[in-house]
């Protein structure tokens, strides 16, 4: 579904992706790793057209998208959950599900309104606040409005930037559940996440990325068990 | 809601005591007083949507300001003996204002915050530069000097010269531009813009195309600043470099601050506040200036967000999803 072929990627003159290869089938759950300023964001960036690759490929469903504006990746199915939440604050929980639906200006109403309900199903609390201003939530909720507002895309391919940043273990078990269920009832998710032994519990795969490069990919299991993963992402000496 | 039933009251009200205005004023004085805060109102309705509604700190509006004026100066008046009629020069300076805005606002694409309001208060001291100086070696502007002999507004022969007609010309260009303001916020572009206030990489992760939003705003915005710019010309039938100084931005955005970012009925009552209250504490003659910034010292901290603030847009519209 999502084919990343040799990117490389710079911020001004320093090389931040050195050469980045992965591959989310659809139907997956692929984790990526990776420690502080490794390249994590900036490939889901790349993916996205926020950043524009200095080399390499980018396909989604077998076609080229590396060269898109990201307007046009949105209209084409990847939609992303941004890192540290980056929901719009003075506006309300409605309105920030109906901004998710900005490319969809040609759906019918009634689809949009029945988008959001199945929003409202999966988080029942920002059915509870639909009217408060978003940056009123607590870290949880917002955490859910950005998912829920993603999903606002109907993307069939959604990119999670570590959405358990900042959130109480309760909630990021929440959290992942629900990540969980999202790729039950359809949808392909690529999530990059700093708490690798979550990430990898309900990922299929897993990649890891150090200073711009993948070193390590296996299957989500096999680098849960891998005693240079543990000691590396899990925290464990 | 309450707080919305409260404010469309005010607007009516504030509305209805604009139109008999005129002859409750106790004289031509202060006619011309509401007419300039009329003006102003329009021009502080423009940076909103910069500011306010796009979240862009603009600190060279009054460019926009002077190029609207010396726009309508160059096509009606004895400067360069164009005589065009001011319905035709107004909507052709206008645009030629709102194309100013994209030349502007292009190279500004990249910057945020504190790098956007250096690089627009450049722009704001260029502008005045070029006027005041293009005057050789081919004479444009005037130079110090200005332009005079500026042609008043006329329609089908009938030329305006009492401020109470100025006044009601004003007031009609502030109804309109309220009413574009209004319904552009509850455009598709309006939340466009909105988004990129909140949150400038998630907006683009919605797939708004956050250049082309911004342009649009520098454009609306301008061309605002393009009508109250005409409008300044032909009532003082002059320009001057020094009506366009970089006070007359500060000025401008105090007016949408102390109102209320974003807020249409809050911006035009800061308009009116800060044209009208050093008229009112004229007769302090040289402290008036000081009580005047004393008095928005005060409010700034009692009301740190504006007179009316953004949290009354979910209070004066209509349930989300009507």
């Amino acid at each position: 579904m999502l084919k990343l072929t040799d990117v490389v990627a710079h911020y001004g003159p320093i090389q931040v992706l050195k050469s980045v290869n992965l591959e989310v089938r659809a139907g997956e759950i692929v984790c990526l790793l990776g420690g502080n300023a490794s390249g994590k964001s900036t490939t889901m960036k790349t993916i996205l057209g926020v950043v524009r690759p200095t080399a390499g490929r980018v396909e989604f469903e077998d076609q080229r998208i590396d060269r898109l504006p990201t307007e046009t990746i949105v209209r084409r199915g990847i939609s992303l959950v941004p890192e540290a939440r980056r929901i719009f604050a003075r506006m309300t929980v409605w309105e920030n599900l109906a901004m998710g639906a900005f490319t969809r200006q040609k759906a019918p109403a009634g689809e949009l309104a029945a988008d959001v309900e199945r929003v409202y199903a999966l988080f029942p609390r920002l059915a509870e606040r639909q009217h408060q201003l978003g940056g009123t939530l607590s870290g949880g909720e917002q955490q859910m409005l950005a998912i829920g507002r993603a999903l606002m895309a109907r993307p069939r391919l959604l990119l999670m930037d570590e959405p358990s940043m900042g959130l109480a273990p309760v909630l990021v078990d929440q959290v992942f559940d629900i990540i969980q269920s999202i790729n039950r009832l359809g949808t392909t998710i690529l999530v990059v996440e700093q708490n690798a032994a979550v990430a990898l519990s309900i990922a299929s795969r897993g990649y890891v990325l150090q200073n711009g490069r993948i070193v390590v990919h296996d299957a989500a299991r096999a680098l849960l068990a891998a005693d240079h993963i543990r000691r590396a992402y899990l925290g464990e000496d | 809601m309450a707080t919305a039933g409260w404010q469309r009251r005010m607007a009516w009200v504030l509305g209805a005591v604009a139109v008999v205005g005129p002859l409750a004023a106790p004289n031509d004085y202060w006619i011309g007083v509401m007419a300039r805060i009329c003006l102003y109102a329009t021009l502080a309705l423009g940076l909103n949507i910069v500011v306010g509604f796009a979240g862009l700190l603009d600190l060279g509006y009054v460019a926009f300001f002077g190029i609207g004026s010396y726009l309508y100066a160059f096509l009606a008046s004895t400067h360069f003996g164009l005589h065009l009629p001011f319905l035709l020069a107004v909507p052709i300076v206008v645009v030629l204002t709102a194309f100013s805005g994209i030349l502007i606002g292009a190279p500004t694409l990249r910057l945020r915050g504190d790098y956007l309001a250096i690089v627009t208060l450049g722009f704001g001291e260029i502008t005045y530069l070029l006027l005041i100086n293009l005057d050789r070696p081919v004479n444009i502007t005037g130079g110090p000097s200005g332009i005079i002999g500026i042609d008043p507004p006329a329609v089908a022969g009938f030329a305006l010269s009492r401020n109470t007609q100025y006044y009601y010309l004003f007031l009609a260009a502030l109804a309109l531009t309220l009413l574009a303001s209004g319904r552009l916020r509850r455009s598709r572009i309006g939340w466009a813009w909105q988004a990129i206030r909140e949150d400038e990489l998630a907006a683009r992760a919605m797939g708004i195309n956050t250049t082309v939003a911004k342009l649009q705003a520098f454009a609306i915005g301008a061309s605002f600043a393009g009508i109250g710019g005409s409008f300044l010309a032909s009532w003082q039938r002059s320009v001057f470099p020094e009506n366009f100084l970089f006070t007359e931005s500060i000025n401008i955005l105090a007016m949408v601050i102390l109102g209320g970012m974003g807020n249409l009925l809050g911006v035009v009552m800061g308009a009116t506040l800060l044209v009208s209250l050093p008229e009112v504490f004229r007769d302090l003659q040289r402290y008036r200036l000081l009580v005047f910034g004393l008095m928005l010292m005060v409010l700034m901290v009692f009301r740190p967000e504006g007179l009316l603030t953004l949290q009354g847009r979910h209070d004066e519209e209509a349930e989300p999803g009507a």
